[in-house]
């Protein structure tokens, strides 16, 4: 875990130590990762001079594993071992992935269904998530940016559809941990590709982000003002992307070679993969030209020449196209806008420069879309200035986002159906609560259910996690009131609490399903990477005790000197006995003590935090400064 | 850990009253957000970021309630321990009983059509009626405090609220 880097108690933090972050638009078909580099914010290249890294993850006969470029050279000689696309896989399970039989993975249901339900691919380097291989892209990208800035990373924001659900954005941050990175946040790719945009443009007004990448899709509506960044409405298809339009030329190959071949044989992985990147470089070749011609020879011996023209390609995509209309049309609706009222339409992704995308996007908001940042790099390039402030690099008072959730989120009720709690593009953090009760005499014990999803029935929203709240004293029917709240972080993870109100009895879970690691496992995993020996770790668990203690102590008692006189001086006595003992112990050896000691000071601390915040907000809503008041 | 919350009202600092100013409310929901959104508490001690999620989460839900005049005027009510949508509370006109099975009505048809524009024109034409219901929230709330018959205006516009809602899920389904 990366260390904040934390002056000597009481003292205020050095003039400007700049703290070093990043955003990481961690993609289906590339990665990047950015950083701001004196106020601007810049893409970092590997020794190359390649901004891109291409998402492919291959593992090799000695057991090296290699990522990027080179995987991907190596592609369609070993599919089997090279993993291309693995985002699509994320927070997956097997019966999610359509298509199986022309994607040449081996594919296998993760053993332990209490645990894992997450899909794995076989490798010849043994069973792989795709939190696991996904963490090694990551791992790439982290190695470019502390060689290219000379120094351990603070943090990352990393950026993730906005229509993930909570399984994928759970298993994204889990690699992002597995990689040894510490997540200042995960931010939407439509709102970091408009923070990008609209600052570089000063843009004000409503603005409709078209983000169309290599395997997801993304409708974002915003409106921005005065550094205020508001997400109206976000819609999407997390299955939609350049993928499936290669695929189509893949199939419509396959149709014509087989229409021209006698007994066809069956393809083989190497064919599926080759044919695969032979369409993809027809769909680019397509992008400035009037046909392409796809070459090449199988493995049966058969000579494949085909030509396919533009009008072929949005022939056979056309579907495709209108499938990421509907969720724009959805997105305008929720946001009560007519198309009047867009200011402008920014186009995001490596497939956005298919014309006949632009021509369709066109056409529907009736103005020409935005085209003047890169598609690849605007959603590295917002990351990156999300992460410069969420750092603390930056002053605070510039920049805000407020974004929204874009599934609705609710529990399972009598005969399968769902009650919503909270309801797509509500704005985060957000916490609802509602009341349920009990339908038997005597029922001692209630499950509970929760899913996401828009429809009204449990078996056709994706379910996250199912708990159970025990120990109901025995009433009659619907005497007993459970309350159910689900909160929502601006990370847009999910947890959900349930309590009996006469007796509080409660149950808490953050919801982590069956998709992503437990915290074990990521501990243990990193715990084998570091593989240095048992002295070093306690050494190193006891120097971030300590960080943390004088973090915590530094930035409590400069609260107290500014503010102290919010709360009773009792109360100060209080915590500066907190203080003290923590100050002791951190003097000493023992880890575990000091982090209970952080935690005890933070306890006592929670009052004096709320009236802080509550002064903080009555000051911002008088419209004063910090700096007139008394400190 | 806090004594009572503050209403909605008070947490931005506006006047309890139907007619509000929306511009004032908006711009006092940023300045709170401004300083209280978790973005703004990554690197602070985990109190300070408790405290900043439970004010930013309150604001949101203040907000999502106050911007609406249908969730407004029912929380109103709620605030004057009226709940406008309880079993007791039951009357409702006739005439408006039947206006409604019209709209109802209209829409099946409508669906039946996969006709989505004669959708957007119920949708618009229940936008026209809820807003003269608005304006007369607005007296009867702000200068007449006659809280009955504001009840039952509410109950109309939550019925208004739903029937659009069930227009926007067929017109979703139309449009798959």
């Amino acid at each position: 875990m990366a260390l904040l880097q934390i002056s000597e108690p009481g003292m205020s933090a050095a003039p400007h130590q700049h703290r070093l972050a990043v955003g990481i638009d961690l993609g289906t078909t590339n990665s990047l990762i950015a950083t701001v580099r004196s106020g601007m914010s810049t893409v970092l290249q590997d020794d190359f001079g390649h901004a891109l890294l291409p998402s492919v993850v291959r593992y090799m006969p000695n057991g090296d594993i290699v990522v990027g470029h080179e995987a991907q050279a190596h592609q369609s000689e070993d599919p089997v071992n090279t993993v291309i696309s693995v985002k699509r896989f994320m927070g997956r399970n097997l019966n999610d992935i359509t298509n199986k039989a022309h994607i040449p993975y081996r594919f296998v249901e993760g053993a332990d269904a209490a645990t894992t339900r997450s899909l794995q691919l076989q490798t010849r380097a043994g069973l792989k998530t795709p939190v696991e291989i996904s963490a090694e892209i990551l791992k790439t990208l982290k190695a470019r940016a502390e060689k290219s800035l000379g120094g351990e990373l603070v943090g990352a924001v990393i950026t993730v559809p906005a229509y993930f659900d909570d399984a994928q954005r759970q298993a994204t941050k889990d690699a992002a941990r597995l990689a040894g990175l510490n997540v200042l946040r995960l931010l939407n790719e439509p709102t970091a590709a408009a923070v990008a945009y609209g600052l570089d443009n000063a843009a004000e007004g409503t603005f409709v982000i078209y983000d169309l990448g290599g395997g997801t899709f993304d409708v974002s509506i915003l409106r921005l003002s005065k550094g205020v960044f508001e997400v109206l409405a976000t819609n999407g298809d997390a299955a939609l992307g350049g993928d499936d339009f290669d695929h189509r030329i893949y199939c419509w190959v396959l149709d014509q070679v087989r229409a021209a071949t006698d007994n066809f044989a069956p393809l083989t992985e190497e064919d599926t993969r080759l044919l695969l990147t032979k369409a993809r470089q027809a769909k680019e070749w397509l992008t400035d030209n009037f046909e392409a011609q796809i070459v090449c020879r199988l493995g049966n011996g058969i000579l494949v020449d085909v030509t396919l023209t533009a009008p072929q390609l949005v022939e056979v995509t056309e579907h495709l196209v209108s499938k990421t209309l509907s969720p724009t049309r959805k997105a305008m609706r929720d946001a009560k806008l007519s198309i009047e009222d867009i200011n402008g339409v920014v186009l995001v992704g490596g497939a956005t420069r298919m014309p006949h995308i632009r021509h369709a996007v066109q056409e529907y908001f009736q103005q020409e879309p935005l085209t003047n940042l890169d598609p690849d790099k605007v959603v590295a390039l917002g990351a990156a200035i999300q992460a410069n402030i969420l750092a603390g690099n930056k002053s605070d008072d510039d920049l805000l986002l407020l974004d929204v959730t874009p599934l609705s989120l609710g529990l399972e009720t009598m005969g399968g159906l769902v009650e919503k709690v909270i309801h797509r593009n509500s704005t985060l953090p957000i916490a609802r609560a509602q009341e349920f009760t009990t339908y038997k005499d005597g029922q001692t014990a209630m499950s509970v259910h929760v899913v996401q999803g828009e429809r009204d029935l449990v078996s056709d929203c994706r379910s996250l996690a199912r708990f159970e709240l025990r120990g109901i004293p025995p009433m009659a029917a619907g005497a007993a009131r459970i309350r159910v709240t689900f909160t929502v972080d601006a990370d847009g993870l999910l947890s959900v609490s349930a309590r009996e109100q006469s007796t509080g009895i409660e149950a808490h879970i953050a919801v982590k399903p069956s998709y992503g690691l437990t915290e074990d496992e990521i501990t243990n995993m990193l715990k084998a990477s570091f593989n240095s020996a048992e002295e070093d770790k306690k050494a190193r668990m006891l120097a971030e005790a300590r960080v943390d203690a004088g973090a915590i102590i530094g930035s409590i008692s400069a609260a107290l000197a500014a503010d102290g006189n919010l709360i009773s001086p009792e109360e100060v006595k209080a915590i500066e006995a907190e203080i003290q003992k923590l100050q002791q112990l951190a003097a000493a050896e023992d880890a575990t003590a000091i982090h209970q000691a952080v935690d005890a000071l933070n306890h006592a601390t929670e009052a004096f935090a709320a009236a802080r915040m509550d002064a903080s907000v009555s000051r911002a809503l008088a419209g004063k400064h910090l700096e007139n008041l008394d400190l | 850990m806090q004594s009572t919350p503050p209403n909605h009202f008070e947490l931005f600092s506006i006047a309890e009253q139907f007619n509000l100013d929306l511009s004032t409310l908006e711009s006092n929901y940023r300045k709170i957000q401004s300083a209280a959104h978790p973005d703004r508490f990554i690197t602070a001690t985990a109190a300070e970021r408790l405290s900043a999620m439970h004010l930013a989460t309150s604001a949101n839900e203040a907000y999502s309630v106050l911007k609406s005049p249908v969730k407004r005027a029912k929380y109103m009510l709620e605030q004057h321990g009226i709940n406008a949508i309880a079993d007791t509370n039951t009357a409702m006109p006739m005439d408006f009983l039947m206006q409604q099975m019209e709209w109802r009505e209209r829409i099946e048809d409508a669906k039946m059509a996969r006709d989505i524009p004669e959708l957007d024109n119920i949708a618009d034409e229940l936008a026209t009626e809820a807003k003269a219901l608005i304006g007369d929230l607005c007296e009867l709330f702000d200068i007449k405090q006659d809280l009955a018959a504001a009840t039952e205006i509410t109950r109309k516009l939550i019925f208004i609220d739903k029937v659009c809602a069930d227009i926007d899920q067929v017109i979703e389904q139309l449009d798959h």
